[in-house]
């Protein structure tokens, strides 16, 4: 595990993924407590102001502090969009082993299923989902989780199958070793590994698509701090103020970039091969 | 190619859509526990809330509702907006027009950035060149639509005035400004897919150029032109023929944010009021009219493909 980590650290997308989730993770934890101002606290004298000492980002339609807002909304983000991979990867995970194990026609007919989903776009199904339960940012949560279902299971699938033919497999099987113990000694952490890195991934994704679906008025709702709302409520005033579009969305792309290369961090620290 | 490959691939074609139909169906009108409450809302009167019922049917037994919901569809009928009044069919088929020439322009300017930027990367793989455009595409797959559509906005049309902010002309109509304004969201919508298939083009390419042929190729003496432009090339685009077409789903969520911003009459935008406004037939037909052009781009990327590499033919 720490030999995993130091080969993680010691690549440059690793090192720089890791220092940006750990930022983005503290954040998450501990931002509300840091936060400087109420997110939700209204100071009318102190509006559209540029960035300050008071205010390190400056301040928004309502004079609110806008580093405060961010700080507290990374948990209607991230958190938001990590819970939603989650969601997805365990329910792709459970349908991408069941069709792997049983093979056969039910394979073919589950697969081929998963293959039609997947041509309806993520964002499409969330907004399906979405229209479905009404708007709401659990709601939202719930229709990325969904939407990353199928993917997932497709990858889940494929990487049971592939783990299965191994030779280390056969040769438990060879040796005598039980069912419980060929699963979860043997294929387990081989197969959790690539699931772990296409998760990682995943989770820029959903950031993206959870902030997107809050910016078309269908995720999170005013006053959450949640930063793709902040960026459609400041756009109504980006003559007055830019830093009200700007800083929310660079943290956006600062996580989303985040996760990106500690996945792909990840994926070469589990492949000392290629 | 082989008749049996396309006979295979079509009936996959045919048994998506099915499924999608379904999906799309069972979301929108079966699963809601009263579609016309949700629709017009808990204070709508019964006789409203009945006329709808009637209109759609809902008081029919599910497979009915379905079943005439597939007539329907397939003789190219929608059925009618319930926003508008208006047939669904006529105004959906005037906006995918519109969508479909944002997606073309896209995926043109996406060719002409992406292709020479992923060979360069990969002909200067580790040195400066290509590391560059590794952070470019990065930072491009990291920036959704509505951030990359705002921040455009903010500096090309709010503070530098070069460009409309929203809105469309057909360009038809005007040609200067029907393309002035298609320039901020094609740009839009092309960055995400310029660092997804740079990328790609990339990493195709550098497994190429370690392939024996190449080897072969520069050791009986061709130039290093020749050897990339005509020997390697062709086989590491040939895969990016199916990425790129992967790559629509992409290009259908980004055109239906980018459609909303720009107020780009399009499915996209058609599919958000609809979604606002509940109206479900629209709804219907905006969010398969997706997924048809996903599952067409991908059937013909596929026999393009196959096509194209007689090594496939017989899978």
């Amino acid at each position: 595990m720490s030999e995993l980590l130091g080969r993680l650290l010691r690549s440059p997308q690793g090192a720089i993924g890791c220092a940006i989730v750990a930022l983005a993770g503290l954040t998450v934890a501990f931002g509300p407590l840091l936060a400087p101002y109420s997110p939700e606290g209204l100071y009318p004298l102190a509006r559209y102001q540029a960035p300050s000492a008071e205010h390190w980002l400056g301040t928004d339609q309502y004079g609110r502090d806008i580093l405060s807002r961010l700080m507290v909304g990374a948990r209607a983000t991230i958190a938001m969009a990590f819970t939603a991979t989650a969601i997805g990867t365990l329910a792709g995970a459970v349908i991408g082993t069941t069709s792997a194990y049983l093979g056969g026609r039910a394979d073919e007919a589950i697969m081929r299923t998963v293959d039609a989903l997947l041509s309806v776009p993520s964002l499409l199904f969330a907004l399906l989902i979405v229209n479905l339960l009404g708007k709401s940012a659990f709601n939202a949560l719930i229709a990325v989780g969904i939407a990353f279902t199928p993917g997932m299971a497709r990858i889940t699938r494929s990487v049971a199958l592939a783990v299965r033919k191994q030779d280390y497999v056969n040769a438990a099987i060879a040796r005598g070793e039980s069912s419980l113990y060929i699963v979860l000694r043997e294929m387990m952490p081989n197969v959790i590994a690539p699931i772990v890195v296409e998760m990682t991934i995943r989770v820029s994704f959903a950031v993206m698509l959870f902030a997107t679906l809050s910016f078309l008025g269908l995720g999170a709702q005013p006053p959450a701090p949640e930063w793709g709302l902040m960026v459609a409520e400041g756009r109504k005033f980006m003559h007055l103020s830019a830093g009200m579009i700007v800083w929310p969305s660079l943290a956006i792309a600062a996580v989303a970039i985040g996760f990106n290369l500690l996945g792909d961090g990840l994926r070469d620290a589990l492949n000392p091969r290629t | 190619m082989s008749l049996t490959f396309l006979l295979r691939r079509g009936g996959l074609m045919v048994y998506t859509l099915a499924v999608v139909s379904l999906v799309v169906f069972g979301i929108t009108q079966v699963l809601p526990a009263d579609a016309a409450v949700m629709m017009l809302g808990e204070n709508a009167t019964p006789e409203a809330l009945a006329a709808v019922r009637e209109r759609l049917g809902l008081d029919q037994p599910v497979i009915v509702q379905y079943g005439r919901w597939l007539a329907g569809v397939l003789r190219g009928d929608f059925g009618f907006s319930l926003r508008t009044g208006q047939k669904v069919a006529p105004v959906m088929l005037e906006a995918l027009g519109r969508s479909l020439l944002l997606a073309a322009l896209s995926i043109g300017l996406m060719l002409l950035i992406a292709v020479p930027l992923g060979i360069v990367a990969a002909v200067r793989r580790g040195r400066l060149a290509d590391l560059v455009v590794s952070l470019m595409s990065y930072v491009g797959v990291s920036l959704p639509e509505f951030v990359t559509a705002t921040l455009a906005v903010l500096l090309l049309a709010d503070w530098l005035q070069l460009l409309p902010a929203t809105g469309y002309v057909p360009p038809t109509e005007d040609p200067v400004r029907g393309l002035k304004h298609l320039v901020l969201p094609v740009l839009t919508v092309s960055v995400i897919l310029v660092a997804h298939v740079s990328r790609m083009v990339r990493s195709e390419l550098v497994d190429v150029l370690h392939a024996d042929y190449i080897r072969a190729a520069r050791l009986k003496g061709l130039d290093a032109r020749t050897v990339l432009f005509k020997h390697a090339l062709r086989n590491a685009l040939l895969p990016a023929i199916t990425i790129v077409a992967l790559d629509v789903g992409y290009l259908l969520g980004g055109i239906i944010v980018v459609e909303e911003i720009f107020a780009l009459p399009g499915v996209g935008r058609q599919l958000i009021v609809a979604i606002q406004n509940r109206d479900l037939p629209a709804i219907q037909a905006g969010a398969l009219i997706m997924a048809a052009t996903y599952s067409a781009v991908n059937f013909l990327a596929d026999i393009a493909y196959a096509a194209l590499d007689k090594r496939i033919q017989y899978e």
